[in-house]
């Protein structure tokens, strides 16, 4: 069991080996890492695009309801499909494959920070319409 | 000693779901830093790991449904617009929100007590954004560590990247929390 452990280059634990654990393709774990980057870009790219154009802006509103809400609620409702779908998706493509997921990590990585920084109001607002 | 039916929801948005939110946190990082090798025994591991799945469990779902009682239930509370075209219209000599005559975001641009726009256009603009971050960093690490379990105790660089998600979702909560503590008192929903 613990030659499983090593496949992945990690270290030798022998507090582990009586729990006799087989090893894990690492698919499905890089998927959830890219799906919430994926979902945080798009949150923050609907973020900044509603600030750019108003259609967008009044479509991001039609998710609203009667609730009043605003646009908040397009660029939310869409952000978490796109986190809920992306992860569906890449799961079913990566389900008992073993991916690169230190490089899906820092993909994913780099997707929440440009997403985190398109969220950050003195950004958003540099591209308000006149 | 009464709630009105506003107020409850801000106390369950930020104070009930916030505080589970915040404790399972705490438990969560403490289990995710000690699975490192030599830390636990055997029989300290699969202990540790049941509170592990619960305590990631609960801050997932917490961190879902204080965004979702937040944008859904609380938010249009805070962003009705009550004072007319021309702030500050109906705001005008008001120290705090009103019922139907100004809402905390008409409050808050019309400046009608000291310097309050900046707790607007910067404080509930970045709160009510990246909050949203929180849950699905929260749920995507909460599923790494039931994915993998105790396999995390032997892969260090697995488990700090899981580390990072976790309390990058927590960094986002912190933001939400801070500014809405923060504006619940400068404009409360009322």
């Amino acid at each position: 069991m613990s030659t499983d452990v090593i496949e992945h280059g990690d270290d030798l634990v022998p507090e582990l080996e009586p729990l006799h654990l087989e090893a894990k393709p690492d698919g499905p774990g890089a998927a959830a890492m890219l799906a919430a980057g994926i979902g945080i870009f798009v949150l923050g790219l609907l973020t900044t695009l509603n600030e750019a154009s108003e259609s967008l802006s009044s479509f991001l509103e039609d998710f609203q309801g009667s609730v009043g809400v605003g646009p908040l609620a397009g660029k939310t409702i869409l952000g978490s499909v796109a986190f809920f779908a992306s992860w569906a998706i890449l799961g079913v493509l990566w389900w008992n494959r073993n991916v690169n997921i230190k490089k899906i990590f820092y993909i994913g990585l780099a997707l929440g920070i440009l997403g985190a920084v398109a969220m950050f109001p003195p950004f958003f607002e540099a591209f308000a319409a006149e | 000693m009464e709630l009105n039916s506003r107020e409850a929801w801000t106390v369950v948005h930020g104070l009930v779901l916030g505080a589970v939110f915040l404790l399972a946190f705490a438990g969560g990082l403490a289990g995710l830093w000690s699975l490192r090798p030599g830390f636990l025994t055997t029989g300290g591991i699969r202990e540790r790991m049941r509170r592990l799945y619960i305590g990631v469990g609960t801050m997932a779902v917490t961190a879902w449904l204080t965004v979702v009682t937040g944008t859904w239930i609380v938010y249009p509370w805070y962003r009705e617009s009550l004072a007319g075209e021309e702030l500050p219209g109906t705001c005008e000599g008001l120290v705090k929100p009103e019922g139907d005559l100004c809402s905390p975001r008409d409050f808050l641009r019309s400046n009608v007590s000291g310097d309050t726009s900046t707790w607007h256009t910067f404080g509930m603009e970045w709160k009510e954004h990246i909050t949203w971050a929180a849950p699905m960093l929260a749920t995507a690490s909460a599923f790494l560590v039931i994915y993998y379990g105790p396999r995390l105790v032997s892969r260090p660089w697995l488990r700090a990247a899981t580390l990072v998600m976790f309390v990058a979702a927590f960094a986002a909560a912190v933001v939400g929390g801070v500014f809405g503590a923060f504006l619940n008192k400068v404009a409360p929903i009322v």
